[in-house]
Order: structure tokens, then C-alpha cells, then sequence
């Protein structure tokens, strides 16, 4: 369970923060033109960073106090390779939930 | 391409695809919130003041695994990043709007506002800032309610799934099909691959701290190799 201090401490700073990041340029810094360079790494946030946070998860699950899974690292290379071949976010979420959902039946 | 279409429904048009995927994302969404005991109430003020999909499932995770706050809030925006290189590109083309106008722009800057936009101005280069903000509004309209709806029908959803579910890793599955896709050049991929290995590597440092640590490395290395790709 989440407690609510830290929740309503989130909700309202990632909120606030978000917003700054879509201001930032448009309202702020207006038509100058931007370094190549900054523009390069922002480039490269999401890719970096959801990669970052899904890897642990996958390999040692907090659900199993960490101890590897075989449904779900199953499940995850399942997301994986649908999500490879046919860039369906909405088939590899499929995908890695039927694959899911068979490992854990099979393994009782 | 001429069209007789007005720009505001050109951009509605743009937008109303997106449903598709922002239906069954958003309801993920309230159902994770619900299972980790958020209320419809907090679920919604999450989704309306964030407005962004994979930082409201970064928080969410990293508040269930009891993260300090701090370290919640500074992961999430690292992820929501790339909002600010959209208001970057989005400021040549509307940045001459009035305040108030670059208040509500700068709130629906999302992946879908901001791919639809920047791709319908380079096609229409003789729209004014009037035509370019109703097309921006227009591909908003079906994309923002919508984001909410789905979130409160996910809580609602969620509150009558009973927990046991393994939704546990509703949110690692989401990600990989959300982050795969995204992998479009030899730069991201090894961005990707750098940060993975960065990660597995820096589970020790508290407070999921790696995480962070990994995903700037990973955007570092994947910057350095576009810039070397791109070298004569």
C-alpha cells in the first residue's frame, strides 16, 4: 500500500514538474535557438530510462522477493519480441499478459 | 495537399486514432493505481495534473516499492524529459502565441500532440499561428478527455479485481511495449542496452538511486553515438 503524504507529494510535484518541462521552451525560452547538443540528450531520455527501470524489475521481480521468475521473464521476452516485430504497443502488452498468465497456471 | 478540411478538424482527425491506444493504456492505468490503493479520486488528479503515461507508471512503481519521495519525483521527471524537446519543437511554430495560449499549449504537450503537430506543419508550411493552433487543439481534443475517461473507468475497473492478479507486473510489460518500439536507430538501442546493463549493475546503491544513474548513462552514451554516426 501507498501512503498518502508521499502519494499527494508525488501527484503534485510530478505535476507541477511536468508542466515546467512542457513550458520550459514555449513559454519561457521562446524562438532562440537551442545547443545541438542539449537537444541530442533529451533525445535519448525515454529510451535510456524506461529500459533503466524495467530491467531489475524483470530479472528479480519485487513479487518474488526478488528471486527469478520463469513466468515472468517468459512474459517479458514475450512483450519483447511481439513489440520488436510488429511495434503493437497494445500486442506486446497482450502478448507478455497471456504469456503471463500460462507460466504462472503451468507453474501451479 | 489541399484539403477543404479546417485545421481544427484535420487535427481532430489526426488525433481520434489514438484512442486506441490511449483506451486500454489509460485503464491499465487506473487498475494499477487501484491495486496499489489509490483511490478514483487520487487516480484522476494524477492523470489530469501529469498528463504523461510512463511517469505516472514510473511514480506508481517506485511508490509501491516504498522509494523516498524525493527520489519518486526526480526518476519520473527524468522519464517526462522528452516533453520539454517537444515544447522545444513545437516553439518555432506557436511560440509567437500570447501567454495564456502558451499556458494551455505547453498542458497538452504530449507524444501524440506533438508527433501529429510537428509532421502537419512541415506538410503545411502556409497555415498561420491561427491554423497551427486549431490543428494543435484539434489532434487535443480526442487525445486529453479521453486520457482521463479511461483512467476513472481503469479505477473503477480496478477496485473490483481482486488482488493476486500478478498485476504486479502489469507495468514491466507495459514498458517493454511502450520502450520497443521507440527503438528505431543503432543509437537508441545501445542507449537501451547501455542502460539495461548500467541498471542490472547499480541495484546496489540505495534508494533505487541506479535507476536514475542508469538512465542518464544510457542517454549519454546514446547522444555520443548519434553524434559519431552523424560525423562525416
Amino acid at each position: 500500500m501507498i501512503d498518502k503524504f508521499p502519494l499527494w507529494a508525488v501527484i503534485v510535484a510530478l505535476g507541477a514538474g511536468s508542466f515546467l518541462l512542457r513550458f520550459v521552451f514555449i513559454g519561457w525560452v521562446g524562438n532562440r535557438s537551442l545547443p545541438a547538443w542539449l537537444l541530442r540528450h533529451l533525445r535519448y531520455t525515454a529510451v535510456a530510462v524506461l529500459p533503466a527501470l524495467i530491467a531489475p524489475l524483470v530479472l528479480w521481480p519485487p513479487a518474488t522477493d526478488g528471486a527469478i521468475d520463469a513466468p515472468r521473464l517468459a512474459s517479458a521476452l514475450a512483450a519483447t519480441v511481439v513489440a520488436w516485430i510488429t511495434r503493437s504497443v497494445i500486442g506486446a502488452v497482450l502478448a507478455g499478459a497471456s504469456v503471463l498468465y500460462l507460466g504462472l497456471w503451468l507453474a501451479g | 495537399m489541399q484539403t477543404t478540411k479546417s485545421p481544427y478538424r484535420q487535427g481532430i482527425a489526426a488525433g481520434l486514432p489514438f484512442i486506441l491506444i490511449l483506451a486500454p493504456f489509460g485503464m491499465l492505468f487506473g487498475v494499477v493505481a487501484a491495486e496499489a490503493g489509490l483511490n478514483i479520486f487520487e487516480a484522476l488528479v494524477m492523470s489530469a495534473l501529469v498528463v504523461a503515461g510512463a511517469a505516472q507508471f514510473t511514480a506508481l512503481q517506485l511508490l509501491s516499492e516504498h522509494v523516498p519521495t524525493l527520489i519518486v519525483i526526480v526518476a519520473a521527471l527524468t522519464v517526462n524529459l522528452r516533453l520539454a524537446m517537444y515544447s522545444a519543437a513545437l516553439t518555432p511554430y506557436l511560440g509567437s502565441a500570447s501567454l495564456p495560449v502558451r499556458v494551455a499549449v505547453a498542458y497538452c504537450v504530449v507524444d501524440q500532440t506533438y508527433a501529429c503537430s510537428v509532421a502537419a506543419y512541415e506538410q503545411n508550411r502556409h497555415w498561420t499561428l491561427r491554423d497551427r493552433l486549431a490543428f494543435y487543439f484539434g489532434v487535443a481534443t480526442p487525445v486529453m478527455p479521453n486520457w482521463l475517461a479511461f483512467t476513472g473507468l481503469g479505477a473503477l475497473v480496478g477496485e473490483a479485481i481482486p488482488p493476486g492478479l500478478a498485476l504486479d507486473f502489469a507495468i514491466p510489460i507495459t514498458f517493454i511495449a511502450l520502450a520497443v518500439p521507440m527503438m528505431r536507430t543503432g543509437a537508441h538501442r545501445v542507449a537501451a542496452l547501455t542502460a539495461v546493463v548500467a541498471s542490472l549493475m547499480l541495484t546496489w546503491l540505495p534508494y533505487s538511486l541506479g535507476v536514475i544513474v542508469a538512465g542518464m548513462i544510457g542517454m549519454v552514451v546514446g547522444a555520443e553515438v548519434e553524434r559519431r554516426t552523424e560525423m562525416p
